[in-house]
């Protein structure tokens, strides 16, 4: 028989810090390696159209003339396949996902 | 006789966050009979395969299910690569069991914090959360995703994790193994737990066995089944047994679940101790073609992919089983007879996923 079996970890838990982070307030860190939205390095691509072609969810177009490079954001799972496929490493995942938005939104970037 | 009355159960409930509709026939407090709707949330994933290429898939198999997704992923992989008649490289399978394992314990803790949520026990649920926190930010740190790992690949795994790393890995699961005991005991010791769960929700070896129930519900009725015993992935090498119990009531399938988690901590162990350098993918050649049938152990119990393939880069057709569908038929055994109020723990044991179930 056993009542009250909790008593001894809620009365630590009582006096112990919070293990819940105040997250509006302090800013989370995600991890080295965390699978955030793409960067683009605009000035290093050469617009060869892999990452489109190889981009799962068809979130990346790359149109040769005029030179752009753009990715729907909300299309974009962040996959890795893009950065993996760039013949110049110009591409790369950083650990912070893309701010919230509330319509479609389209990134941009002209050489 | 008294009267009978229907009463609706889902699709939304508070105690199940996933849509599944039961239609309980109850006499006074007792349920005599439970009629199950699924289909409310269907995505027409198995359809997608004719769109998606063989390799793209992957991301797909992977968002069947929110919870065991390294698992959908990895299967697919399995069958794929059979197709292609790849061979995988070892560390690149050691690795996969190392996800797979990390997957189940915060699967398994899931699990035990939505049932002591289901039977009232606000406190055991955030304790139980608590710890399945910290396995998502180790799974954060050596996949890239916290839900999605999307390290698996047809052919072997994306990312690599460094010696020292896994030694950090085994330390801090090490340290949470003795914070799931302490709450582990409360689940199998606490009298007001043990009411809840001993006696309720009987399903028995036979009705297991023909019902065919799978995973912990399986287990929980004393059958020692379990896919991971036909060595797919490098469990050959593991030395691996199942977890079995026997008394096939709610309470025995929560030891089962409780005993798998140091099962699983057990297995990384191993497979740390065992791993060597190497390549981490073999290089994919050609398209698949042919059929084959892929079989996985989840969290919830036994995953079956089938594949056909014609030499083209679509599949022709791809099914999934899923264990919540198989342990339908046994939940609906499991429910009759039962009180009202032990309705949502009974449903819960079987760890329901709908969205896996219906795809």
């Amino acid at each position: 028989m056993s009542f009250l079996s909790m008593s001894k970890m809620v009365l630590r838990k009582l006096f112990s810090a919070p293990v819940t982070e105040r997250y509006p307030f302090v800013p989370k860190v995600h991890p080295v390696g965390a699978r955030g939205k793409v960067n683009i390095e605009i000035e290093k691509c050469i617009f060869c159209g892999i990452c489109q072609r190889r981009c799962p969810t068809t979130a990346i177009i790359v149109t040769k003339e005029p030179k752009v490079w753009e990715i729907d954001r909300l299309r974009c799972i962040s996959c890795n396949l893009c950065v993996d496929v760039c013949p110049k490493k110009c591409l790369a995942l950083d650990t912070q996902y893309s701010p919230c938005c509330v319509g479609p939104q389209k990134d941009s970037y002209h050489a | 006789m008294s009267k009978r009355t229907i009463i609706p159960f889902g699709p939304q409930h508070p105690v199940l966050p996933e849509p599944i509709h039961l239609d309980l026939v109850i006499e006074d407090e007792k349920v005599i009979e439970a009629i199950p709707s699924i289909g409310f949330i269907h995505r027409g994933l198995e359809k997608l395969v004719e769109k998606k290429d063989f390799i793209d898939y992957v991301f797909v198999a992977e968002r069947i299910c929110g919870i065991c997704s390294f698992i959908h992923g990895m299967t697919y992989c399995i069958a794929m690569e059979e197709l292609l008649k790849l061979e995988v490289p070892s560390r690149a399978q050691y690795l996969r069991v190392i996800w797979s394992e990390l997957s189940r314990i915060h699967s398994h803790l899931l699990w035990l914090g939505l049932t002591a949520d289901a039977f009232g026990f606000e406190n055991l649920f955030m304790q139980s959360w608590q710890i399945r926190e910290q396995i998502l930010d180790i799974i954060e740190e050596t996949t890239g995703g916290r839900v999605i790992f999307g390290s698996c690949k047809v052919g072997g795994v994306r990312r690599d994790i460094s010696a020292e790393k896994l030694q950090e890995i085994l330390k801090k699961l090490r340290s949470y193994r003795n914070q799931w005991t302490e709450i582990g005991g409360i689940f199998l010791n606490d009298t007001t737990v043990k009411h809840r769960l001993q006696g309720v929700g009987k399903l028995s070896m036979e009705q297991a066995k023909t019902l065919g129930a799978v995973g912990p519900m399986l287990r929980g009725s004393g059958v020692a089944m379990d896919i991971r015993m036909t060595g797919y992935s490098g469990y050959n090498k593991l030395g691996f047994t199942p977890v079995v119990e026997t008394a096939g009531d709610c309470y025995s399938r929560c030891k089962v679940r409780i005993r798998e988690l140091d099962q699983s901590l057990q297995l990384i162990e191993t497979c740390v101790t065992q791993m060597t350098e190497g390549p981490l993918e073999a290089k994919v050649v050609g398209f698949p073609n042919g059929e084959f049938f892929a079989r996985s152990e989840q969290p919830r119990g036994e995953a079956i992919y089938y594949a056909k393939a014609n030499g083209t880069k679509f599949l022709q057709r791809l099914r999934v089983r899923t264990p919540t569908f198989a342990n339908l038929p046994p939940l609906l055994t499991a429910l009759a007879g039962c009180q009202l109020a032990d309705v949502p723990v009974i449903v819960l044991t079987i760890d329901p996923c709908i969205s896996c179930a219906e795809r």
